[in-house]
């Protein structure tokens, strides 16, 4: 249990800067997804956090206490900042036994032999693989290992859990099962989880917050549904949510603190109290309307509002069906639950609530009117 | 982009500094090793090459100056002088000929032998594979005596057994440029068959299929796909056997010498031996010049081609090709060059250990154990040595090796270890490169040129007598032993330490584990089975060094390579090969434990 602040944090590795001023606060008891495609900084910023790099900026506190000190050339190591990691790879020690895997980092801590015995079979218990103990690492599955990996990160008590990827070895089904183990693990023993993921599925059903890096810095950090709902700029927008979000180019203005949108499909008008902080430029300026595919619905009779659109093709998927559309030359996903079909050039008609689109400032990327 | 900002230098941020730097195991293991690698590797050789500048005490009858002068006078002598021709010119002359007809023979043989037994469906391939390395285990020394031991003549004092046969044999044919060349041949053609066999079973056999489909017959295949993939290993094996058998000093001596034919090796240990030393490290830094010329040659060459890794995950299944009607023909001629290249001279080598005389057949009164057991007869006037087994020369040397053999390969086996973990934990940092650098230096330098720098370090004491002259010490054979394989054991350390992630560290580091323990704990057992098949290769290396260590050796620190190579000399061929058969049965026995019980492939050996 415990709070994590970053402040200011610069990482280099020779003259490539990875780590781009990092402002981050982890409250106690959050579960913090850091997100963003890979190469992004993320699991660096997890490996100063743990101790494994050193930054050449900033500072770093734990429940206030300091960490980093990159002006005094300060800091503690890695062991001493009461947290455990669990790696990508999972870095199981080959020539030991489950059970002296995870009683390794207790034995150095020179625990009594009971105390030991207890909290490694509790952490193995509550991973379910405690009759696995004298099994070496090669003789587990991939979701055996990735259990174990994490019983031996928890049964230090860490008051920070630091997981990298945990999940990205493991087959799609194993992910789905492990997700919810996680997310109950959280529960149960309450401690802060820092949590590395590009996997944005991961990160919408797992975290309290998320973390959003682009290129070496913080684009967003926001709760999961925040994100969904109005990611701050076109990139982040793009880069959040399967399949992925309708970009709409259209023509703004703002006249009498409204704001007046147009686009092929259809004009829209937008009242001030949605929108973000963000400037808006004055006269006509262009602009990106955002809109999930499951904002857009599709019906086969018309009705009034409704806008007239072209299959392009149908993808029924089982659970849900995948629609492209045309609209005059405008192209459209649209997200259906349940099956449905389709044929190729049916005509049918589009309905979408104005409140659900994202209104972004195509010259600066930036949100600037917010969905509700 | 631009590197972090310079930060003002505190007190509080300078005692970090320098306990960020003090407190960790690690940097202060790095320190020490560059350290020693300095002293053991860069100040020997600028030693040496500062001593071909310095006028010593024999040469000052015929200069003017005195000891401790700058001088030119041995460069001269070697570039510039009348003696130039017999010096320099010609023993190298003599060198690239060998080095050149070697690899044109040895290369085609060892890539001809190597897609045999790869690519083709010829029969018996796991047994004839297995003959087609046994060479390249046998020192190349061994096999220059079995050839004298077949083709010697009167000139050696002792018949070999053709002339025993009543053959004339030459001396062209028994000594010289065509048996050293082809005595190296049938060395070095087992090296390019490791290297160009290692290639082509990287190559996808679905590369080849692909060509059938195409409609290619197989000689275009082998033309237009194979060769052009293997051509990178081909390349290497060629200027790797170039500069090995340039430098090679054992099989030049032993067919060379007798009938005055140097090569540069030879002549470097001539200066040497006749009190020569500045003349003779100006050679052995001519040696290493040519040595590492063509290694980088290499690397310029071949570096930037060796991207055609076209090891794939699957795929490696193969289709051996069809040799049709050239089978039977191919396979007669395998037996016939491994008879005569191998079976048949190792067979006279070991039956003329038992010859009363060389050369009188083996009939039963001319069949003895003397050479092996026998005891000085005092009534002899000829005879002064007795069988190997009661002579205590040979107990001796047969100690010293094994003494020197296990310390040094100890030695060099754990710090090939360490290196490799600095280089692979420092991969991308100055540390990393700067150890992995200096640690390649040796392998640079031909064996007898090596030797030559360490004599030149160590017959002198330094620092004003802290550090003493070696000369003549069992230490500076070991000291030699172990730099010399560095390179070896720490590039088999650093594959071994590769295959450890660093996370498995950092898990430890994470739970508490200091540096010790964590080296303790996690990485010495894990690296045990590198370390052990790595350790053996060092090991047999050492057994069957000649070359490495003659130039230091004294009557006092014989070890049996050097004792074989006396006898030899001296014309005592019965006993020279005697020792021979000994240091053959002792490497064989170790590779075959090697091979067995450690799973130490001989193809990563450098031989």
């Amino acid at each position: 249990m415990s709070k994590i602040e970053l402040i200011n944090i610069d990482k280099f590795y020779g003259d490539n800067h990875v780590l781009k001023n990092i402002n981050l606060v982890i409250e106690d008891g959050d579960f913090m997804t850091l997100l963003g495609p890979s190469g992004c900084g993320k699991t660096t910023t997890l490996r100063v956090i743990a101790g494994l790099e050193k930054p050449q900026n900033g500072r770093m506190l734990i429940d206030g206490r300091e960490v980093i000190n990159c002006d005094d050339a300060y800091y503690e190591e890695p062991s001493k900042r009461g947290l455990n990691l669990v790696f990508q790879s999972y870095a199981l020690w080959p020539h030991m036994t489950v059970y002296k895997n995870v009683a390794f980092g207790l034995k150095i801590k020179k625990l009594p032999a009971q105390e030991i015995d207890e909290r490694v079979m509790n952490a193995l218990r509550l991973m379910r693989i405690h009759e696995l103990c004298d099994r070496y690492p090669n003789e587990l599955s991939g979701g055996q290992q990735q259990r174990v990996a994490i019983a031996r990160a928890i049964a230090s008590n860490p008051k920070l859990l630091l997981l990298d990827e945990p999940l990205s070895n493991l087959d799609a089904k194993l992910r789905i099962d492990m997700r919810s183990e996680l997310k109950r693990l959280h529960n149960e023993m309450g401690t802060t989880i820092i949590y590395v993921t590009h996997d944005q599925v991961e990160a919408l059903t797992m975290s309290t917050k998320i973390a959003l890096f682009k290129e070496g810095s913080l684009a967003q950090v926001a709760p999961p549904m925040e994100l969904y709902m109005n990611p701050i700029d076109l990139q982040a927008a793009d880069f959040i949510g399967n399949p992925r979000i309708n970009f709409i180019q259209a023509t703004g203005r703002l006249e009498n603190g409204r704001l007046y949108v147009d686009s092929d499909l259809g004009s829209y008008v937008f009242e001030k109290e949605h929108f973000t902080n963000e400037p808006i430029p004055e006269g006509q300026f262009s602009c990106v309307i955002g809109l999930r595919p499951e904002q857009v619905i599709i019906e086969e009779q018309p009705s009034p509002g409704a806008i007239e659109a072209k299959v392009y093709a149908s993808m029924p998927a089982g659970s849900e069906t995948l629609v492209t559309l045309v609209v005059d030359k405008q192209e459209l996903l649209a997200k259906q639950i349940g099956l449905a079909d389709y044929h190729i050039n049916q005509t049918v008609y589009l309905n979408i609530d104005p409140n659900k689109m994202n209104i972004y400032d195509e010259k600066s990327t930036r949100l600037i009117k917010l969905a509700v | 982009m631009k590197g972090p900002a310079r930060k003002p230098l505190t007190g509080k941020r300078l005692r970090n500094l320098v306990l960020n730097v003090v407190t960790n195991p690690f940097n202060m293991i790095v320190l020490i090793s560059l350290i020693l690698l300095v002293c053991l590797i860069i100040i020997p050789l600028l030693q040496m090459i500062q001593t071909t500048f310095t006028l010593a005490q024999s040469e000052l009858r015929r200069v003017n100056g005195k000891v401790g002068d700058f001088t030119l006078y041995y460069w001269k002598q070697l570039f510039a002088s009348n003696l130039s021709s017999a010096l320099l010119w010609q023993p190298l002359r003599n060198s690239l000929l060998i080095g050149i007809i070697t690899s044109a023979i040895s290369v085609p043989l060892g890539a001809l032998l190597a897609w045999l037994m790869v690519r083709s469906d010829l029969p018996c391939k796991d047994f004839i594979g297995m003959l087609i390395i046994i060479p390249y285990m046998i020192p190349s020394w061994c096999k220059s005596m079995s050839w004298l031991a077949v083709f010697r003549n009167e000139r050696s004092g002792t018949p070999g057994f053709l002339q025993g046969l009543g053959l004339p044999i030459p001396d062209w044919l028994a000594y010289g440029p065509i048996a050293i060349i082809l005595v190296m041949t049938l060395h070095y053609y087992a090296f390019s068959y490791i290297m160009v066999s290692s290639s082509l079973r990287s190559v996808n056999s679905e590369l080849e299929e692909m060509g059938e489909i195409q409609g290619a017959n197989k000689l275009q295949i082998l033309r237009y796909i194979t060769l052009p993939l293997v051509t990178p290993a081909i390349l290497s094996a060629t200027i790797m056997t170039l500069s090995k058998s340039v430098g090679s000093f054992g099989v030049a001596a032993n067919l060379g010498m007798r009938i005055g034919y140097f090569t540069l090796a030879t002549k470097m240990h001539d200066a040497i031996n006749n009190r020569q030393a500045g003349l003779g490290y100006a050679m052995a830094l001519l040696l290493i010049i040519m040595a590492s010329g063509t290694i980088f040659a290499n690397q310029r060459v071949v570096g930037t081609r060796k991207s055609y890794e076209t090891v794939g995950g699957k795929g490696t299944r193969r289709t051996p090709m069809s040799l049709g009607k050239a089978k039977i023909p191919l396979l007669v001629f395998l037996a016939v060059f491994l008879l005569l290249a191998m079976v048949v001279p190792m067979l006279i080598l070991v039956m003329e250990t038992f010859q009363v005389s060389t050369g009188r057949g083996y009939g039963w009164d001319n069949l003895t154990l003397y050479n092996w057991i026998g005891e000085v007869d005092p009534n002899s006037r000829t005879n002064h040595t007795p069988g190997i087994f009661r002579n205590p020369v040979f107990i001796n040397a047969l100690w010293n090796t094994i003494k020197l053999t296990i310390i040094s390969s100890v030695i060099t086996a754990f710090s090939g270890q360490f290196l490799g973990y600095i280089s692979s934990r420092g991969r991308g940092k100055w540390y990393g490169k700067t150890t992995e650098q200096l640690v390649f230096v040796p392998y640079l330098m031909p064996s007898i040129a090596f030797s030559a720098i360490y004599l030149s370090m160590w017959s002198v004491p330094h620092l004003k007598g802290i550090v003493p002259s070696l000369y003549g010490t069992f230490t500076v054979l070991v000291l030699t032993s172990v730099v010399k394989h560095f390179p070896f054991a720490s590039r088999a350390g650093t594959a071994n330490m590769l295959q450890i992630g660093v996370e498995l560290e950092e898990a430890a580091d994470i739970a508490g584990a200091s540096f010790w323990r964590r080296m303790g704990s996690i990485v010495i057992p894990l690296a045990k089975q590198g370390f052990i098949s790595g350790f053996m290769l060092v090991f047999i290396s050492i057994a069957k060094e000649l070359d490495l260590i003659i130039l230091l050796i004294t009557p006092k620190n014989r070890t049996l390579s050097y004792l074989a190579y006396t006898y030899n000399k001296d014309a005592l061929p019965q006993m020279a090969d005697a020792v021979s058969v000994c240091v053959l049965v002792f490497v064989l026995l170790s590779y075959w434990i090697a091979y067995k019980f450690f799973g130490a492939d001989i193809g990563k050996s450098w031989g």
